[in-house]
């Protein structure tokens, strides 16, 4: 194939002395991780730094991504929302548009490729919304490979439809009890059986967070969002555009759409994070509004939690956002003034959910509804000569019945 | 004080009896209760007490101190009042050496230096750091080093010898060898070849190695002490606790006849 994911020429910019040796992105990242992890984090970091360099592998996952994801996805112009905000022009990322429904896979087919590289049979997976789970299920069904995946109690609840996709794909789901039930409980979970399984099995951490050098792979993995975007704009528009937009959980979705423009300061990059019920502790997953500097599963990262340490509850109706945790890559170019970050609330969510779909016929996934709702409102700021571009992370298939419950209470 | 710890080991190399470390959370399941479970302990002659300090997200624990810590959690155990704990058991236990076995984020939350000293100052000898491995420990260590307070790092059986030197740089007091790779917690069997690993990082490191995750029994206590110079038991005592919820003197007449089973009195 032509087109390497990754041409080695790439891979030198200034932008990729992050992470460095250590692991970090300025002060965050790391590997703070138990002594039986180590030495398998440093294989995996290993292992994946020949593949970036290695034409054989890139090829191979540029196949699947083309065949079995069905990359690239369109950069859609959303022409009909566009005249009703009359502001700058609205274009969407179709991520939804991916096989198993959100950009997630992406990540899954590239870390499932490097486990079977590394011998690794089983593959272990944390799943929020589900999103994750299923990209990761789908891709050891085609790969062949023995699956776990992990999945809050309340999330199973609120991602029932995923859960039974699934198990048709042959994966084991296993609920987790423990703490809220939702994604952070997910991760403990599965690095317990990573703890304990780690000579033949390869976690499929899902989102740009946890130790070094999971932030890296993913980010690597998801690169492809914004080299797309960045040419089909090119493309479409003749220029770059004014603002790109992207939910926030863990922020895989929107480092890999975001790290094509890092180094074009005139194009605004904006995280938005799960403005939950309000600011008040436990009733949201704003990191950057109400969390701290420390320490958690892996990463150092803004937190929410307590004076004592303690990790705060959270809160949002989109599970894929309800973590306590963000990536360390957004809490460092959020330092620098690069990506900015605002928070949508559930409300707000629901409410671009439900636009989205009548205004332009597509069902957008709760998560990509919060960068969505931000869109809304930046667009009636910006003039008609502007461009702002939406990730439009997954699609809402999944989030059909939630939503109808959730609104039905409001 | 690091010389505790030393006393100990030393004092177990003379009389040929392995040290028994025995793990309890710290306030599991309240304060009171959790100090005169202590107390029990330090009665049957326990070699080091190693304190867990309950974490909201204990993600190298198996189920029975995952639980331990959240009763301790919900009893409303702090930073603080594991610090008070410490200086109460100082009162009756002038000599034993004590640990604190923790997550990373609780004492970066409250600030190293200012962390390590309110330890020293309470009488804690030493801090095991679960996720902190020693690429990431230098700051902490160092902290340590200016209050006298041990630093035990774990050796893992994932651990390749290249990584020895390091964590002897970096340890004090004794290294801690997981026997196996998984989450805290009771088995039925130990992995065969305990002796070979405790040999081999003997050989690197200066410092007494004790052996822990799944120890249990009398006889599984036996086995490992006689190729390591302590024995570490955690899950099988906080289950004497588990066990009898609600109902604190059985805790502590299971909890005696545990460490009695286990040093074989």
């Amino acid at each position: 194939m032509s087109s390497l994911l990754f041409p080695s020429s790439e891979t030198d910019g200034p932008r990729f002395q992050h992470p460095d040796v250590t692991g970090r992105f300025g002060p965050y990242g790391g590997m703070f991780v138990p002594e039986t992890l180590v030495t398998p984090l440093l294989d995996l970091e290993k292992a994946y730094r020949e593949v970036r360099e290695d034409p054989a592998f890139q090829d191979e996952l540029a196949l699947l991504l083309k065949e079995y994801a069905g990359r690239p996805t369109e950069l859609y112009f959303a022409e009909r929302l566009t005249k009703q905000l009359g502001g700058a022009k609205v274009y969407f990322k179709r991520e939804d548009l991916l096989h198993t429904g959100a950009h997630k896979i992406n990540n899954a087919l590239g870390q499932a490729l490097l486990a079977k590289r590394m011998g690794k049979k089983r593959i272990i997976a944390e799943t929020g919304a589900g999103q994750h789970g299923i990209a990761t299920a789908s891709v050891c069904a085609k790969l062949g490979l023995e699956c776990v995946i992990y999945m809050g109690a309340e999330d199973m609840r609120r991602q029932s439809l995923n859960v039974y996709r699934m198990r048709l794909c042959g994966a084991e789901v296993k609920g987790v009890e423990s703490g809220q039930k939702t994604l952070k409980e997910a991760i403990n979970e599965a690095m317990r059986d990573w703890v304990t399984n780690v000579r033949s099995t390869h976690y499929i951490l899902g989102s740009a967070l946890g130790s070094h050098p999971y932030p890296m792979i993913v980010r690597d993995f998801h690169r492809v969002i914004g080299r797309e975007t960045r040419a089909q704009i090119l493309e479409k528009e003749g220029r770059l555009p004014d603002e790109l937009v992207a939910c926030v959980g863990g922020g895989s979705n929107a480092i890999g759409f975001f790290f094509a423009f890092l180094d074009d300061p005139q194009v605004r990059l904006t995280g938005v994070e799960a403005g939950g019920r309000g600011i008040e502790k436990g009733e949201h997953a704003a990191r950057f509004e109400g969390g701290k500097l420390g320490i958690l599963q892996g990463c150092k990262t803004y937190i929410l939690q307590n004076e004592e340490g303690q990790i705060d509850l959270t809160h949002s109706v989109s599970a894929g956002l309800d973590y306590a945790a963000v990536g360390p890559e957004h809490a460092f170019y959020r330092d620098q003034n690069r990506i900015h970050f605002a928070s949508a609330s559930d409300e707000k969510a629901l409410h671009a959910f439900r636009e989205c779909a009548r205004v332009e016929g597509i069902i957008p996934a709760l998560e990509s509804s919060h960068g969505f709702a931000y869109a809304i409102e930046r667009a009636k700021e910006l003039s008609s000569d502007k461009i702002l571009i939406v990730n439009m992370s997954g699609r809402g298939d999944k989030d059909v019945q939630e939503a109808a419950r959730v609104m039905g209470e409001l | 004080m690091t010389q505790r710890i030393q006393d100990t080991f030393t004092h177990s190399r003379t009389t040929g009896e392995p040290c028994f470390i025995a793990y309890l959370c710290a306030g599991d399941p309240d304060f009171d209760t959790s100090l005169e479970l202590c107390r029990i302990l330090v009665e049957e002659g326990v070699g080091l007490l190693e304190l867990g300090i309950p974490f909201s997200d204990p993600l190298a624990d198996g189920l029975t101190n995952q639980l331990a810590a959240q009763r301790a959690l919900a009893n409303g155990m702090t930073a603080d009042r594991s610090f008070q704990l410490v200086r109460e058991i100082r009162k009756f236990a002038p000599d034993l050496p004590i640990i604190f076995y923790t997550y990373y984020n609780l004492v970066f939350a409250r600030g190293e230096k200012e962390y390590v000293r309110l330890a020293a100052e309470a009488g804690l000898d030493g801090l095991l750091t679960l996720d902190l491995p020693p690429e990431e420990a230098d700051s902490l260590v160092a902290a340590c080093q200016e209050q006298d307070l041990a630093n035990v790092f774990i050796v893992a059986p994932t651990t390749p010898p290249e990584r020895y030197a390091l964590i002897g740089k970096k340890a004090s007091g004794f290294i801690y060898y997981v026997s196996r790779e998984g989450v805290t917690g009771e088995r039925k069997d130990l992995p065969t070849n305990i002796a070979e690993s405790v040999q081999n990082i003997r050989q690197a490191i200066d410092l007494p190695v004790a052996v822990g995750f799944g120890i249990s029994t009398r006889p599984q206590f036996e086995q490992v002490g006689q190729v390591a110079d302590g024995v570490v038991v955690g899950s099988a005592l906080v289950n004497c606790i588990a066990r009898n919820e609600g109902q604190p003197e059985k805790m502590k007449e299971a909890l005696r006849a545990k460490a009695r089973e286990l040093l074989g009195k």
